[in-house]
C-alpha cells in the first residue's frame, strides 16, 4: 500500500513536472554565426533569414520537405485571364507585435522595399512591375511578363508594418554608402511567432513567444540565440549542458554524439550541391604546362576526370558518410531533378587514361585547383583528394586554398582554372542554377559561371523559361537543358551536402533543407 | 623635457600613419567585401554598382586619405557585416577584453612572482624543477589547446565553470561589467587563465633570474654578514631589486595581451574586440580591420610613450644625452 502510495506521488509529481515543463521550455541555441542585421531587407543570407523567420514572416514558407506552405497568405493563383499577375488572399486577423492588424498595405509596402536599390533581395523580385492592394487582404503583383514560379521567389521576404516603418523612416533599405545604421537594424516589429525581448550583436539575443500569433502556441517559449563561431566550443557547449541545440555540427563529431548518452542528431539533405567548375574556351589555362592549348575544353578530358573522381570514396573517407553523391549539380528536392540525371559513372582509371591520350594528353597536364577552405563542410579536404585521384591519370593539380572571401571574387573574376563551389537553389527550380552557372557571363547571367562556358542555343532556352507558363512545356525544355549540361560536363558535381542538427535528449527538430530551421517546429517527448 | 615629448609624440603620428597605412594596403588582399555582403543571388552589375556606391573603385590614395581624414574625427564608418558604426561596436566590446585582459594579467603577476621566487629561492628542489618543466610545456602548447582542454576537462567532464561567454553582466551605462556577478566571474576563470599562461611563464622566468642574479651580488652578501634575517634579505632587498625589470615587462606585456586575446575570445566566445575583429576578418569587413588594427596600435604607441618618458625621467643619463645632441 505504501509502496503504492509512494509511486503514486512520483508519478503525480512527474506529470506535474511535465506539464511545467510544457508551460515554459527555453532553448538554448548554439550556432556559428549571428545573424547579420534585423532589417529583413538588407541582407539575403541563410543564417540572417533564419533568425527574421521567428520575428517576421513571409507570405509563403518552405516546410521540411520543401514543399512550399500557406503563412501570411492563405491562397495564391494567377489571375483568371491575366497570366501576368499574381493574386494573394492574405490571411485574416492577423497582428503586428505592437498591436497594429496586418493588412494588404503592409504588403504592398514591404515587398517594394524588398525590391528596391537598396535591398539584397530585388534580384528575387526582378521580374515585378507593380504590386497593388486590392482590399485589405488581397494583393495583386503584376509582373513584367507571365511568371509561373514567382510564388518560389518569395519565401524570404518578410512583410513589415507599413506604419511602424514609417514613423521610424525605414522606406529605404539601409545605404551603406551613407554610412548610417537605421532603426531596423536592431529593432524590430513583425507578426511572427516570436518577439525579440534582448539583442547583443554576435552575443546573445532572446526571443519570447508572441501571446498574440494566429498560429498555435509552439512547444518552445523563449529562445536565447547564441552564436559560438569555433566549432569545437560549440560541441563543449552542448555537452557540458550549456546549450541545448547546435547547428553547423562539424562531421567529425557526428558519430561522437550520436554516442554520447543524453544527446541526438537530426541528420537530413541540405539543398545545396558541391561541384567543382572549371574553364572552357581556348584560349591557354593560365595554370599549366600546356601552353598552347586549354585541355579542358576537349570534352574527352572532361569525361576522363570524372572517370578519375571516386565520389564515393570522397562520401566515406573525407565526408564520414555525411553527403549525397550526385552525378548531377541540382539536389533532388528541386524541380527538374531526376534519378537518371542523378546517376554517375563508376571510376575508370584506364579508361580517363585512354581518354586523355586520345586528346592528345598522354602525359597529363598540370593544372592549379582553387578551392575555399571555410565555407562548405570539409570543402578543402575534398579538394585535396580529388588532387590525389586526378595524380592516378597523369592530371598533376596544385591546391590553392583560401578562406571563401578572396576564394569566391576569383570565381566571379573570372580568375581560376579550376575551382571548388557549393551552390543553394532557393526557388526550388533547375532555372535558379541555370540562370548563374550555365548561362553565357553577362551582366545579369552567369554571374557564377567562372569557367565561361557559352552555348548559345541553351542561353535561349534558359531565357524563355522565365517566361513560360505551360508548366509541361517548361519542365520538358529543363530537361532537355540538363541533358545537355550533363553531356557536356559544364560542371563536375561531386555531392549534395547533408545537415545535422544536435541536441539534447527529449526535443526534437527537423533538418530544414535551406538550413533554416524553425524553432517552432520543436517537439518535446 | 618638453621637446623630448614633441618629438616622441610626432614619431608616435608616424607610427600610427604607417600602421594604418600598411593595414590599408593589406586589406587589398584579404578578399572581395562586396561578394560577401551581396550573396549568390546577385549580378554582377549589382556587384559594379555596390563597389561604386562604397567607393573601391576609387583609387588606393583617395581611400586612405579618407580613412584618415575620417579617422581623425572619430569616424570609422560602417561595418559592412552589422550595419552599425565600427567605433561604437569597438567601444561596446572594449570592457569586455580589458576585464579580461587585466584578470589575465593579474594571475600572471601573482603567480609568475610568486613562482619565480620560489624557484630563485629552491633552485635545487625538487618542486623547483617540477614548476620549470610544467612552464616550458604550457608555454610550448597552443593557446587554442590549453583553451579547448581546460573546457574539455572544467566544463565537459566536471561541469563546474561554463564553457562559453561571459555570463550575466551588469550595465553600468558606461561600462558593462562581468566581474559583479557570479555568473560572470566564474565565466573569467578559464579564459583568464588561459590568456595568463604565456605571460605568467614569462615572468616567472624573469623574475627567476633576476632574483639568482641579486642573490648574488655583494651587497646580499654583505647583508648575510651583516646578520639581517633571510627573510629581510630575499623580500626586502633581493626581490625589491629585482622588480624593476619584472614591473617594465609586466607593462609592456599588457598591451600585447590586449591586442593578442583573440585566440582565446575565439575558443572561449567571449564577446571582445579580438572575436569581433576574427568574425570582421572572415567576410572582409573592412572598417572594422582597420579600425581594430588602428585601435591596437595606437595601445601599444602610448604605451611606448609612456614607459619612455618615464624612463627620461627616471634615468639622469637620457637627459645629458639629449642636451648634448647624442
Amino acid at each position: 500500500m505504501q509502496k503504492t502510495l509512494v509511486r503514486l506521488t512520483a508519478a503525480l509529481i512527474a506529470s506535474t513536472m511535465l506539464v511545467g515543463a510544457a508551460n515554459a521550455e527555453t532553448i538554448r541555441w548554439a550556432r556559428a554565426s549571428d545573424a547579420l542585421t534585423l532589417d529583413p531587407h538588407s541582407q539575403n543570407q541563410g543564417v540572417t533569414h533564419t533568425f527574421a523567420h521567428h520575428i517576421y514572416e513571409t507570405l509563403l514558407d518552405r516546410d521540411s520537405d520543401g514543399n512550399l506552405q500557406p503563412r501570411l497568405a492563405t491562397e495564391w493563383f494567377v489571375k483568371d485571364g491575366d497570366p501576368t499577375v499574381w493574386v494573394f488572399k492574405l490571411r485574416e486577423g492577423v497582428k503586428f507585435h505592437n498591436g497594429a492588424d496586418f493588412t494588404a498595405e503592409d504588403v504592398v509596402f514591404s515587398f517594394n522595399r524588398a525590391r528596391s536599390d537598396g535591398s539584397n533581395l530585388k534580384q528575387l523580385h526582378a521580374e515585378v512591375a507593380d504590386v497593388t492592394a486590392i482590399d485589405d487582404h488581397t494583393v495583386e503583383v503584376q509582373m513584367i511578363g507571365p511568371s509561373p514560379l514567382y510564388p518560389n521567389n518569395i519565401t524570404n521576404t518578410f512583410v513589415m508594418d507599413k506604419d511602424w516603418s514609417e514613423e521610424h523612416k525605414l522606406q529605404d533599405v539601409q545605404d551603406f554608402a551613407a554610412g548610417e545604421s537605421n532603426y531596423a537594424v536592431l529593432n524590430t516589429n513583425g507578426t511572427g511567432p516570436y518577439v525579440l525581448k534582448s539583442r547583443e550583436v554576435d552575443v546573445q539575443s532572446v526571443l519570447t513567444a508572441f501571446e498574440g500569433h494566429w498560429a498555435d502556441a509552439p512547444a518552445v517559449t523563449e529562445i536565447v540565440y547564441l552564436p559560438i563561431t569555433d566549432a569545437a566550443t560549440r560541441v563543449a557547449a552542448l555537452l557540458s549542458g550549456d546549450v541545448d541545440l547546435v547547428q553547423d555540427v562539424p562531421v567529425q563529431d557526428i558519430e561522437r554524439l550520436r554516442n554520447s548518452a543524453g544527446f541526438k542528431i537530426e541528420t537530413g539533405p541540405e539543398n545545396r550541391f558541391i561541384y567543382f567548375g572549371y574553364r572552357f574556351g581556348e584560349e591557354p589555362l593560365k595554370s599549366s604546362n600546356i601552353t598552347d592549348s586549354n585541355p579542358i575544353n576537349n570534352s574527352l578530358v572532361r569525361e576522363a576526370m570524372e572517370l578519375a573522381l571516386d565520389r564515393d570514396a570522397i562520401k566515406q573517407i573525407v565526408m564520414r558518410g555525411n553527403s549525397i553523391p550526385t552525378g548531377i549539380p541540382n539536389p533532388p528536392f528541386v524541380n527538374g531533378w531526376t534519378a537518371e540525371l542523378d546517376a554517375y559513372p563508376a571510376p575508370d582509371l584506364e579508361k580517363a587514361k585512354a581518354l586523355l591520350a586520345e586528346a592528345g594528353y598522354p602525359d597529363g597536364f598540370s593544372i592549379t585547383l582553387d578551392t575555399p577552405n571555410n565555407r562548405y563542410v570539409n570543402d578543402e579536404a575534398i579538394s585535396t583528394a580529388l588532387v590525389g585521384m586526378l595524380g592516378q591519370i597523369g592530371v598533376k593539380v596544385t591546391l590553392a586554398s583560401r578562406p571563401v572571401a578572396e576564394h569566391s571574387p576569383l570565381v566571379i573574376n573570372n580568375q581560376s582554372d579550376f575551382y571548388l563551389l557549393g551552390w543553394g537553389v532557393p526557388t526550388f527550380d533547375s532555372a535558379y542554377v541555370f540562370n548563374d552557372l550555365v548561362h553565357t557571363k553577362t551582366d545579369k547571367h552567369g554571374t557564377y559561371n567562372g569557367g565561361l562556358y557559352s552555348n548559345p542555343e541553351l542561353d535561349e532556352k534558359i531565357i524563355a523559361l522565365g517566361t513560360e507558363t505551360d508548366l509541361d512545356a517548361r519542365n520538358a525544355s529543363i530537361a532537355e537543358i540538363w541533358e545537355v549540361v550533363k553531356a557536356d560536363r559544364v560542371l563536375l558535381p561531386i555531392h549534395n551536402q547533408v545537415l545535422s542538427y544536435a541536441m539534447r535528449d527529449g526535443m526534437t527538430l527537423p533538418v530544414h533543407p535551406e538550413d533554416q530551421p524553425r524553432l517552432t517546429t520543436v517537439t518535446f517527448e | 623635457m618638453l621637446a623630448f615629448v614633441v618629438r616622441r609624440l610626432l614619431q608616435s603620428v608616424i607610427v600610427m600613419l604607417v600602421v594604418a597605412f600598411i593595414a590599408f594596403l593589406v586589406f587589398r588582399y584579404v578578399g572581395d567585401p562586396v561578394t560577401s555582403m551581396l550573396g549568390q543571388d546577385s549580378t554582377i552589375a549589382d556587384h559594379e554598382a555596390l563597389r561604386e556606391r562604397l567607393g573601391l573603385n576609387q583609387p588606393f590614395y583617395i581611400q586612405f586619405y579618407h580613412f584618415v581624414t575620417n579617422a581623425l574625427q572619430g569616424q570609422f564608418g560602417i561595418s559592412y557585416r552589422l550595419q552599425q558604426p565600427v567605433g561604437k561596436l569597438i567601444m561596446e566590446r572594449l570592457p569586455a577584453t580589458i576585464e579580461l585582459a587585466l584578470a589575465s594579467a593579474t594571475i600572471a603577476l601573482v603567480g609568475g612572482v610568486i613562482l619565480g621566487i620560489y624557484t630563485a629561492l629552491r633552485p635545487r628542489a625538487f618542486s623547483s624543477g617540477v614548476i620549470m618543466t610544467a612552464s616550458l610545456i604550457g608555454v610550448s602548447l597552443p593557446t587554442f589547446l590549453i583553451g579547448i582542454g581546460l573546457i574539455y576537462v572544467f566544463a565537459v567532464e566536471l561541469k563546474v565553470l561554463p564553457s562559453f561567454g561571459r555570463g550575466t553582466v551588469t550595465d553600468l551605462g558606461w561600462w558593462r561589467t562581468g566581474l559583479l556577478t557570479e555568473s560572470g566571474l566564474r565565466s573569467l576563470i578559464l579564459p583568464a587563465i588561459t590568456l595568463s599562461l604565456f605571460q605568467l611563464t614569462l615572468i616567472m622566468r624573469l623574475v627567476r633570474a633576476e632574483m639568482l642574479e641579486v642573490l648574488r651580488t655583494d651587497y646580499i652578501r654583505f647583508a648575510r654578514a651583516r646578520g639581517l634575517s633571510t627573510r629581510a634579505i630575499n623580500f626586502g632587498h633581493a626581490l625589491r631589486n629585482t622588480m624593476v625589470p619584472v614591473i617594465t615587462i609586466t607593462g609592456l606585456q599588457l598591451g600585447s595581451v590586449i591586442a593578442f586575446a583573440i585566440i582565446t575570445e575565439t575558443v572561449f566566445q567571449w564577446p571582445g574586440v579580438g572575436s569581433l575583429f576574427v568574425n570582421s576578418v572572415q567576410v572582409v569587413d573592412v572598417p572594422v580591420m582597420a579600425a581594430y588594427l588602428v585601435f591596437v596600435a595606437l595601445v601599444f604607441v602610448v604605451i611606448n610613450l609612456f614607459v619612455d618618458i618615464l624612463y627620461f625621467i627616471v634615468d639622469p643619463r637620457l637627459r645629458d644625452g639629449v642636451r648634448s645632441g647624442k
